[in-house]
Formats: structure tokens, sequence, C-alpha cells
């Protein structure tokens, strides 16, 4: 009888403890607030440039798209600026501690504006960036084709006082009416 | 005829180009709009270097100085180098302003940028210290956290915790003492118990008289 309720027991305590653990692994842990105000992972290892092939690429396709912002139109991953490089860390740190690239943009844009973007976003007035080139090219095209058709144009559709006008003239020897011919 | 066709539509393309050119010689590529005033000032705890003269201001070197907890006050944070030549133009005015308004709960702090302690610390005793404490920023968290891209550059926060505005460059003497006394006119209470959306600013000029 007390073997039997001890088993119960047991049993009871095991599941209770493989429940802690499955809802310990299902509830993921809060982010840690740096002083700065970015969260990075606690007490989680940022691998160095040059370990993690896969997170390099990610770090340098953020940093291709940020600004620095103590340079001339350059981007942080191209920068040998100490702030740039410091930027870069941050970028590496918040992907660390799983943030996806958007988030990790959106908040340097969130501090720095949508100035820090190399390539601002296709809304609003930026749209005018966007559309302007293409606007001017049709145009561009659209002028060239006109004056390439009035060019290439067959004399024959060209008005009769037109050609009066700025025609050549014939030779001297060529007869003029059917009274002077032979 | 003709020639008036061209004219019309050289006039009709080139036009609002030549507007949109003029438009652009009439801004400052450098004066870059900072999304942060109006918005919540990015919070920090950061260690102090240099204590500060003034009894009021004054924090232990090694302490850590937490905006959080500077919550109900006014807060000025002043981003510099030594190598900052813009910087020693503006000590000054900083130093007489953090002096003025220290009895009033005001409080500066400087945060030092990409810049060694030493260095910081002997460039202070060659202005002749200073009323305020020095914080030290490694990695410059803080600096990227406030959008700084130079400096000297200074935020102003009001009681509620916001960014009421951030000076480029050199801080503007007078109008940092009006903008001060502004946000010392607003009443304070326990924070959250008003809407501290209140304070009247604008994004990158002067504070709107409440």
């Amino acid at each position: 009888m007390t073997s039997r309720r001890d088993n119960k027991r047991m049993r009871s305590t095991q599941r209770l403890v493989m429940a802690l653990v499955v809802v310990a692994c299902v509830i993921p842990a809060p982010p840690a607030q740096q002083p700065g105000g970015a969260p990075v992972a606690q007490s989680v290892v940022i691998p160095a440039p040059g370990v993690d092939s896969v997170l390099d690429a990610r770090v340098k396709g953020v940093a291709s798209h940020l600004r620095c912002p103590v340079c001339q139109g350059e981007s942080i991953q191209d920068s040998p600026a100490e702030l740039a490089a410091q930027m870069k860390t941050l970028v590496r740190e918040q992907l660390v501690a799983g943030r996806s690239e958007q988030q990790v943009l959106d908040y340097f844009v969130e501090k720095y504006g949508q100035w820090i973007l190399l390539a601002p976003k296709a809304e609003g007035f930026n749209l005018l960036v966007y559309w302007l080139p293409v606007v001017f090219l049709c145009l561009g095209a659209g002028i060239i084709w006109i004056a390439v058709k009035r060019w290439t144009r067959p004399a024959s559709e060209i008005p009769a006082m037109a050609v009066d006008a700025v025609g050549p003239k014939p030779p001297a020897n060529t007869p003029l009416n059917d009274a002077g011919a032979v | 005829m003709n020639w008036k066709r061209s004219f019309l539509t050289t006039a009709a393309v080139g036009g609002p180009l030549i507007a949109l050119l003029a438009y652009g010689m009439t801004r400052d590529p450098r004066d870059i709009p900072s999304p942060l005033p109006g918005r919540e000032a990015p919070t920090f705890a950061r260690a102090a270097f240099v204590t500060g003269d003034h009894s009021a201001l004054r924090v232990p070197v090694g302490d850590t100085v937490r905006l959080h907890d500077l919550r109900g006050r006014v807060v000025v944070v002043n981003f510099w180098a030594s190598w900052c030549l813009a910087c020693r133009g503006e000590h000054s005015a900083l130093s007489e302003t953090a002096r003025a308004y220290a009895d009033k709960g005001v409080r500066f702090f400087g945060m030092l940028y990409n810049d060694s302690e030493a260095n910081g610390r002997d460039w202070i005793a060659e202005m002749g210290g200073q009323p305020y404490p020095a914080l030290s920023d490694p990695g410059a968290r803080a600096a990227i956290a406030y959008g700084l891209y130079g400096v000297p550059e200074s935020f102003v926060i009001g009681a509620d915790g916001r960014v009421a505005y951030k000076f480029i460059g050199a801080v503007n003497e007078p109008q940092l003492h009006q903008l001060i006394d502004s946000l010392l006119a607003v009443p304070t209470t326990t924070p959250g118990t008003r809407d501290t959306r209140s304070i009247p600013v604008e994004r990158s000029g002067a504070p709107v008289p409440p």
C-alpha cells in the first residue's frame, strides 16, 4: 500500500518537474537592456568577426545599408571611422541577441531618422528619388525619337513649299522645262 | 512659332528641376533633423570619471549616473571630447549655466565621446575645472543611442523624461537659459499623474512658449 502511494507521489513529482522544464524551454527570456538603450543577449558570447561566416554576412548586409554619421556618403561597412566600427559592433550584438535585420535597421532609424539609411524608403517625398530618373529617361527617349523621326523623314513627306525653299538647286545645264529640251 | 514651342517645352521640363535644385541650395546639408526631440530620452547608466566642482552637482568618481533616477529634474547632457575645438568655445557657457541653475534642481553632465578619460581629465583641468561631472561612454553606446554624428552636441531633457531640444554644435547660452526657464515653468508632478506630452517642442527649433 505504502509503495503504491510512493510510486504515485514519485510519478506526480516527475510530471511536475517535466512540466517546469517544458515551460522553461518554451518561454523566452526577455532581452537585457544596455545602458545605451540597445537590448543585447545576457551572458551570450558575441562571436568575433571571422568566426561565424553566416553572422558576418548578416552584419555586412545590415552595415552596408547604414550611413556612417561622421563620413561623407559612406556606409559603416566601408568606413574606417571609430564610430562606424562601434556601430558595427552594436549591429553584431543585436543580431546575436535575436533581432532581425529589419529590427536592427529600425533601431538606428529610431535614433538617427531616415537619414541613416543609405537608400531612403520608397514612400512619400522619397518617391521622387526613385521615379524622377525614370520620368526623365522616358522624356529624353521621347525627345530623341521625335528628333530622329524628323531628321529621317523622306523628302516626299516634306511639303512642296518647304522643298522649294530649302531644297538643293538643280545643276546649271539641267533643262528647266520642256521648251528647252532638244 | 517653332521656337515658342521649344521654349515652352524646355521651361516645362527644366523649370521644376531648377526649382528643386534651388530648394536644395537653401538647405544646410549638415543640418540633419533628429527624431529625438519630443520623444522619451534614451536611458543611460554611465560612471563618472570627473566629480564636478559644484557641491549640488557633484558625483563621486566611479559612481554610476542613471538617467532614470533623475526623472522629475531638467537634465542637460553634453557630448564632448578633448580633441573637439568647438567644445572649448561652449565650455564656459555650459559651466555658467550649470552654476546658475544648480540650485533650481537642473543637472548637467558631460559625456565623453571617443576619447580617453586621461585626456578628458587633462582637458577639464586645462579649462579651469567644471561645475558638473564628466561621464565616460565606452563603446559610444550612449552616443549612438542619442543619434550623435559629431561633437559637441547637447540634449536638454525635461522633467517628464522627454528630449525637449537638441543643440547641434556649440550651445547658444541665451537660448539654453530660455529653454531651461520654459521647462522649469512647467509644473512638475509625480511621473505618470499628468500628461507628459504637454510640453510643446519643435522638432529642431526653439521650444514653443507654453
